[in-house]
């Protein structure tokens, strides 16, 4: 039978709306120490869809990215205020365990970073500790879907058992996402996860993005332009640790309403 | 009629320099007065203003062949009429010259945001500009043709004062895009109908003299047409207009414009 409907074109109707809000930040404010990285941050992200964030060098995309995973707990003298919620819930709850909270919200670096593992284990790796899998067969199930999924697969399927980090650049970073991928998140973060790659690998893992959108909330940060424009559906512009303006990416690349972003991605910044 | 007004395009400056204008829910938030920044690479700054000076360039041509279209028609002067056919030649050329700088601006640079719309806007703008160019040679060429049949004055006159209205619309609307005033152009685009209205009552004494007696109907012809191509002149002079709205604002002109030509649905009896 032919299936005639085409969910691509009817997300664009509901992309925004309340309803399909994935992840909420209101208020957010990031300190490293005395210096105020983050201020007053308010953003609702889409659900099924990718919001880009742009902005130049030490703006503070990432510090809001990793916000969001709570990558931030990490460095000692990080102190983040205001409130983020996906799907309602405060992901800054004390009573929250962040290490289920990661498998909720994934991530994929600017460097591909496979564990020094086989294929098999890089993807294995998390749906084993946080024991998604019942049996062999099941993991086993789990790594080729994901493998799937990254569109690595054909690739790599008869040859499982090899190192991960002998992969190409760009084969190991759609590893990377594929083992983001393994443990069923609800959110992808990625910070750059191309600007290490070709054009051919870039254009592979953006076509993923493009794949993967339909089940996840993706948040990509990005220092190219065009692959702003090319992959997402809504863009927040950062500047000097301020969320300057944020909207359906075709308005922000066409007509800006900020001077800011304007200059920036015109490439007029002093 | 004198020759084609020089329009301040001639003495056209850098391109950044464009006025803030008025109004306008989503004009970019920039303090009064202050000029824009320009681009960080210094190259492509200067590929944009290579641009614009070709559009100025073309622009005045296309005001000045124009205004030697009318005049060749109103003096029966073939050999300007001549000039006329052999300039065109030249907006053509600078057509195609300013249409591979936006492809090539295009590939190499990407450009976003007002940069695109400036690229977009050079691209359309240097369409009307061509088409304007082909109606003064058309007009020419009809200079040409009834060049030693004596002229009916009133009709002429008539002729000349659209004529005269569609050039200072023109040279208005490139004073407009020069100065990146998109409230000018919006004055220009709701001028055009008195433009329509001039053909309108150019059409029915044209009829008129037709009916009156058959040995005028091939010059009335060729004056029909040379009075349809100024209208349509008109017509492409509201399109730069348009164009210059969207440069500036991002958004296109949402009113209904004031349509006033009814040539086509009108038909002629004796009585």
């Amino acid at each position: 039978m032919l299936n005639v409907t085409t969910p691509e074109l009817e997300r664009p109707a509901h992309i925004g709306s309340a309803s399909d809000t994935k992840v909420v930040a209101k208020d957010v404010n990031v300190y490293y120490g005395e210096k105020h990285a983050l201020h007053n941050v308010s953003v609702n992200i889409p659900d099924r869809g990718v919001m880009a964030f742009i902005g130049p060098s030490g703006c503070g995309k990432s510090t809001f990215l990793r916000c969001i995973n709570r990558m931030n707990d990490t460095i000692p003298i990080c102190r983040v205020t205001g409130k983020i919620t996906i799907d309602g819930e405060d992901i800054y709850d004390p009573s929250l365990d962040v290490v289920q909270l990661r498998a909720r919200v994934g991530m994929v670096f600017q460097k591909p970073n496979p564990f020094p593992k086989s294929i098999y284990e890089n993807v294995a790796y998390g749906p084993r500790i946080h024991g998604l899998a019942g049996s062999k067969a099941e993991l086993d199930q789990i790594v080729q879907s994901s493998l799937e999924r990254a569109a690595l697969w054909k690739e790599v399927k008869d040859r499982l058992n090899d190192p991960g980090t002998g992969l190409s650049g760009g084969q190991q970073q759609r590893l990377c996402i594929a083992r983001a991928v393994a443990v069923s998140p609800e959110v992808i973060l990625m910070d750059e996860p191309c600007s290490a790659l070709d054009p051919i690998a870039t254009a592979k893992v953006e076509e993923l993005i493009d794949e993967l959108k339909k089940n996840f909330c993706i948040i990509i940060v990005t220092h190219s332009m065009q692959q702003a424009a090319r992959v997402s559906q809504r863009t927040a512009f950062f500047h000097l640790g301020v969320l300057v303006e944020e909207g359906a990416t075709n308005d922000i690349f066409t007509n800006p309403t900020d001077q800011r972003t304007q200059d920036y991605i015109t490439g007029r910044f002093g | 009629m004198t020759t084609a007004k020089k329009s301040l395009l001639a003495g056209f400056m850098p391109w950044f320099g464009g006025q803030p204008s008025t109004g306008g829910t989503t004009e970019i938030a920039r303090p009064k007065g202050e000029p824009m920044n320009e681009h960080i690479v210094k190259s492509y700054e200067e590929e944009f203003a290579l641009l614009d000076r070709k559009i100025a360039q073309m622009g005045g041509l296309a005001e000045h062949i124009l205004g030697q279209s009318f005049d060749a028609l109103e003096r029966r002067d073939p050999q300007l009429a001549e000039q006329v056919v052999k300039a065109d030649k030249q907006i053509d050329q600078l057509e195609r010259d300013i249409e591979e700088q936006v492809i090539s601006m295009i590939a190499r640079r990407q450009p976003l945001a007002n940069d695109l719309r400036h690229v977009m806007a050079a691209l359309r703008i240097t369409g009307d500009l061509e088409r304007i160019g082909d109606l003064a040679k058309n007009i020419a060429k009809r200079a040409l043709a009834i060049a030693h049949e004596s002229h009916p004055k009133p009709l002429m006159t008539g002729l000349r004062h659209m004529g005269e209205l569609a050039l200072s619309q023109l040279k208005d609307v490139l004073d407009a895009y020069a100065a990146r005033n998109a409230d000018r152009a919006l004055s220009v685009w709701r001028e055009d109908e008195n433009i329509d209205s001039m053909y309108n009552s150019l059409f029915r004494e044209l009829l008129t003299y037709m009916m009156e007696d058959p040995r005028n109907i091939g010059l009335s012809t060729h004056l029909l047409f040379g009075a349809k191509n100024i209208e349509r002149v008109g017509d492409h002079t509201t399109n730069i207009a348009e164009t210059i709205h969207f440069l500036v604002k991002g958004t296109n002109i949402t009113d209904d414009r004031p349509k006033s030509d009814e040539t086509s649905s009108t038909l002629f009896s004796k009585d």
